[in-house]
Formats: structure tokens, sequence, C-alpha cells
């Protein structure tokens, strides 16, 4: 009996953690069938209509619009610069290495209040003006972070050998890099890319400091919550959900082929 | 000429791992061309971090110090709103400290309990996935994206939600009064009891997935070892599980700490605005309604400050070299 009670503890107390995980995500679905208007907060009843049309509450779009923008810019600045970053972090040794890989990691270990205020008393200070441009500079800074922690973990378990056998089948270095090294990293390029996104699309508090009158969907659904989030937004964040759902779950799918592949040949 | 390459790639200790044995060679075994090779490799690495390393000191290091400049700035008498001059003014630390310990105590202790919370969820939630779970690839792949699931959503929709749940007449409030664990007028939502609630929700993955990476690692057959050497299960888990999954648990323990003790939407959606403020939402106040840049960025650099001297004792304390 108390070995029964035993095995049953860690899933059941899992279970509970699932649960709790995932309810406030079924609410935020639930309540983009909400009939319920601008406040959105109580259960009115249901309708397809905020589906039919996301764009609906004023501003919505616009915001996501720019969020969309800002957040592919700052990946695309980040993947490269980070992914360069991890590969000579890993592959070359330096006098101050130490302190290349704390500068790395201290943007991963100061909470984004005090990033976004430092951020913002060096725009003030430079006289920069508030708006697109710093907040695709702020997320660069903090996603270079992350894609070089995820890249240098996919650099450390390459087999140099690869490289060394284009090498001696008279690949140039250029080559061996586009042909043998890039193709491997891949994987962890495109995971790099995909969190930096997530993590730039989803960041309100760096933004808030450094954003100007800029709407960006974060900040609209923030600014709303006073007077009550419209539907739309559920809608948007629903959606925006089942997209990466999809992405996360091919990526996983398309990896896995791509691994038996390679271990066919 | 070549000579004096070599000796300089050594001393800089260019190249590692399988190069590095290579490099270390006597070098009258390669032939100037790779020793030129190397050196130009060398400058590769140079060039490959460059761009990035100088981005983060003009986006990151630079700011941080313009930040502790502002914090020392005064305004000077008869200046306009956001008017201030460059000075070392460093009683702004002592008023703001004199104002706002209280916050700044608060913000510790929120994120300590979220943290101690979601560690209490967390475990049992990575040990099922990764130790129970482990021959089930299907369902632990699953269970795996679950885990990362709400950071899909927004996390501003998601805290919100938590407002929704925690309501007056929602069926959590009811429930909890049916069964008279809350008086009859007891409210959760805009108590520091929903704060600490949706701090924990949150940042509950950033603890999960730690766990999970050092207890997918584990070697079952220690499990069965300690239980041969007659152990009982709790024994077992102080002493072989526990241990062995302490990196997880450091990195999940900052990882959540860090984050919650800064953040300002949980406060600012779930809290009311008497005694659950936290520093951030003083922060974000100072900088944007009262425009007191100064007193702003001295709050900023203490909360910085205060964290590192809390992380740098956690980790001598408990810490693992592994950790990075």
């Amino acid at each position: 009996m108390k070995q029964a009670i035993g095995r049953w503890v860690i899933p059941v107390l899992g279970g509970l953690a699932f649960v709790f995980l995932l309810v406030p995500v079924a609410y935020v679905f639930a309540y983009s069938f909400n009939d319920g208007g601008r406040a959105n907060l109580t259960w009115q009843g249901f309708t397809l209509d905020n589906w039919g049309n996301p764009c609906g509450a004023p501003a919505v779009c616009e915001s996501l619009a720019n969020s969309l923008q800002i957040s592919a810019v700052a990946t695309v600045f980040a993947t490269i610069l980070g992914t360069a970053i991890a590969i000579g972090l890993v592959r070359y040794r330096f006098k101050f290495n130490a302190t290349a890989n704390m500068l790395i990691f201290l943007p991963l270990a100061t909470p984004e209040v005090v990033l976004g205020a430092s951020l913002l008393a060096q725009f003030l200070n430079v006289g920069a003006d508030l708006g697109i441009g710093t907040i695709i500079l702020a997320h660069t800074m903090f996603c270079i972070s992350f894609v070089v922690v995820t890249v240098k973990a996919r650099v450390a378990s390459l087999d140099s050998r690869m490289e060394e056998a284009a090498a001696d089948l008279y690949a140039s270095p250029v080559q061996a890099f586009w042909r043998i090294t890039f193709p491997l990293l891949l994987p962890g390029i495109v995971a790099a890319a995909l969190l930096s996104f997530a993590i730039s699309f989803d960041d309100f508090i760096i933004t808030n400091f450094n954003s100007g009158n800029v709407e960006t969907f974060p900040k609209f659904i923030y600014v709303a919550a006073t007077r009550g989030i419209p539907a739309q937004a559920n809608v948007i964040g629903s959606a925006v959900f089942l997209i990466a759902l999809v992405i996360v779950i091919a990526v996983q799918i398309l990896s896995a082929r791509r691994a038996k592949m390679l271990a066919a040949r | 000429m070549s000579l004096l390459a070599t000796r300089r790639q050594q001393q800089t200790g260019a190249g590692k791992g399988k190069n590095g044995r290579k490099r270390n060679k006597p070098e009258d075994f390669r032939s100037p061309g790779e020793v030129a090779a190397d050196k130009r490799k060398s400058h590769m690495g140079y060039w490959l971090i460059l761009p990035g390393f100088i981005f983060m000191l003009l986006f990151f290091v630079l700011p941080v110090f313009s930040l502790l400049a502002t914090s020392l700035y005064t305004k000077p008498p008869g200046a306009d709103i956001g008017q201030f001059a460059p000075a070392l003014q460093f009683s702004n630390y002592a008023v703001v400290l004199q104002d706002y310990w209280a916050e700044l105590i608060r913000s510790f202790g929120f994120a300590l309990i979220a943290t101690v919370a979601a560690l209490l969820i967390g475990y049992p939630m990575a040990y099922l996935v990764a130790v129970r779970l482990r021959h089930r690839n299907l369902l632990r792949g699953i269970l795996l994206v679950l885990i990362i699931a709400p950071f899909f959503t927004s996390f501003i929709l998601r805290t919100q939600a938590w407002k929704q749940i925690l309501a007056d007449e929602s069926l959590v409030v009811s429930a909890l009064q049916a069964v008279a664990l809350l008086p009859e007028d007891g409210r959760l939502t805009a108590t520091a009891f929903a704060v600490v609630c949706g701090l924990t929700y949150n940042f509950l993955p950033f603890m999960t997935l730690p766990i999970y990476a050092s207890l997918e690692r584990l070697d079952t057959r220690l499990l069965e070892a300690s239980s041969d050497l007659y152990s009982n299960a709790f024994t077992t888990f102080r002493r072989v599980t526990l241990p062995l999954s302490m990196p997880g648990v450091m990195a999940g323990t900052l990882l959540t700490f860090i984050p919650a003790s800064g953040d300002y939407i949980n406060a600012a959606l779930l809290g009311n605005n008497q005694d659950t403020t936290m520093i951030g939402q003083v922060i974000d106040s100072r900088f944007f309604r009262v425009v007191d840049y100064p007193g702003a960025s001295a709050l900023s650099f203490i909360l910085m400050l205060a964290i590192l001297a809390l992380v740098t004792l956690y980790v001598r304390r408990f810490g693992t070299k592994e950790l990075i």
C-alpha cells in the first residue's frame, strides 16, 4: 500500500504542475471566443466574430505589424553576430576568453529592468530619438546572448575531423565552411533564430523603456489591460501560439528525419 | 619569423581541442605554409567575434556606465522637467534607498518565495518527464513541448488570464470559500498571493528545463544501487538524485530568481498599488511619470548590485563549477 502511494506521488504532482502551467493558456484561448466586447474580463457567450475580424479592435494590427518587423530585423542581426561569436569562441582561443564569456553571460544574469533602464540612460545621454530603431538595437543586444549560448553548444559538439577531411580533399577554408561546417551547424542556428524571434516578439519591459511612442503588441496589451483587453488580442495571441506550435513540431520532425538520413549514409 | 609566430601562438594558446594538439607539435613538423595558415586562422577568430563584441560594448557595457553616470546627475535650480546636469551627487542613492527600501526588500522576498514555489512544482515535473518517462519517447517529446508551450502565448495575456482565474467571482475563489480556506469576504485578486502566484507561474519553465536537462543524464542504475543498499525512496532522493541534479537546480533557481526580482508586469496586473509594489514598478514610474532620471538610474544600479551580490553569495555557498 505504502509503495503504491510512493509510485503515484510523482505522476500526480507532475500532472498537477502541467495543469497549473496550461490552464492560463486555455483561458487565453477560451476568451478569444468570448462575446465580451471591449472589456473581455468575464464570460459573456460564445462567438466566432473575433476570429473573423482579428483587426477589429483599434490599433491591434498596427502594433502587431510593428512587433513582427522589429523581431524579424533584430533576429537577423542577432543570429549573424551571435553565430559568428559562438564559432569564434569555441574554435579559437583568445587571451581574454573568460572576459568574453562573461560579457555574453552578464546580460542573461541582469534583470530586464536594469537592461532597459541602462539603455534608456544611454539613449537619453546621446540624445537619440526613441522609436523602432532603438527597440531593434535593444532587442538585438539581449538576443545575441541567447544565440551565442544556443549555437555554442552545437559548435562544441561538432566533429572537427569533418572539416579536416574536407581540407584533405582540397577544399578551401571557405568551401569547407559553407559545404561542411554551416550545414552541420544549421539546426542550432535555426533553433537560435526561433528563440530570438520568440523572445523579441514577447518582450515588454526592455521595449517599454526604449520605444518612445511606438506601440508593440505586448505594449498594446499592457496599456489596454487597465481598461480591458479586447478579445482580438486573445485571437492574435492564440494564433501565434498555434503557429509557434506547428513550427516547433515541424522542426522536431525535420531534424529527426535529417538525423536518420545522415545516419543511413 | 616562423619561430616567432609559433611562439606567439603558443603563448596566446591559439586553437584548442583537436587543432590545439596539432599546434603543440614541435614546429619542425609544420611547413612555414602551415604556420602562416594557423596564424591566419587565429586572425580569423578575431574577425568573427569582433563585430558582435563591439555591438555588446556599445549597447550593454557602455549603457551600464551611462546608467551609473546618470544616477549621479543633479537637477540644477530652475531647470526644465527632464533637464539634468552631470555631477557626482551621491546623495541620490541615499534618497532613493530611504524612500524605496521597502519595495526593494519586498521584490527580493516575492522573488524568493516564487523561486521556492517554482522549485517545488518544477522538480517533480522535470523528474516525471526525464526519469519516469525516459523510455516513452513520444510522450516525453509531447510533454517537453508542453513545458515551453506557455512561451508561445504572450506573457502579458497569460498574466491577465491569472487575473481572471483569481477574480472575485471565479471558480477558484468560490471553491476556496466553500471549503472555508478563504473567508466569505476574502479575495485573491489584488493581493500579494496573486503577485507571487503570477511570478511562480511565469518563470516555472525556466526552473523546469535546466532541472530536466540534468535529470535526463541521471544514470538510473545509481537509484537501483541505492535501493539495493537498503535506502528508502526518500534517502535515495536526498543522497543520490538531488546531489546529481544540483547543477540544474542552481541554474533553474538563478533563472527564476533574477528575472522575478526585476519583474513588474505581475505586480502591475495582479497586485494593488499599496502593499504589493515591486521595485521595477518604482523604476518605471520614476523614469516616465516623475521624470526623475537620476533617482530611477540609482535604483536600477542598486538592484543590479544587490542581485550580483546575492547571486555571488548563493553560488559560493551551493555552487558547482559547471554553471554556464
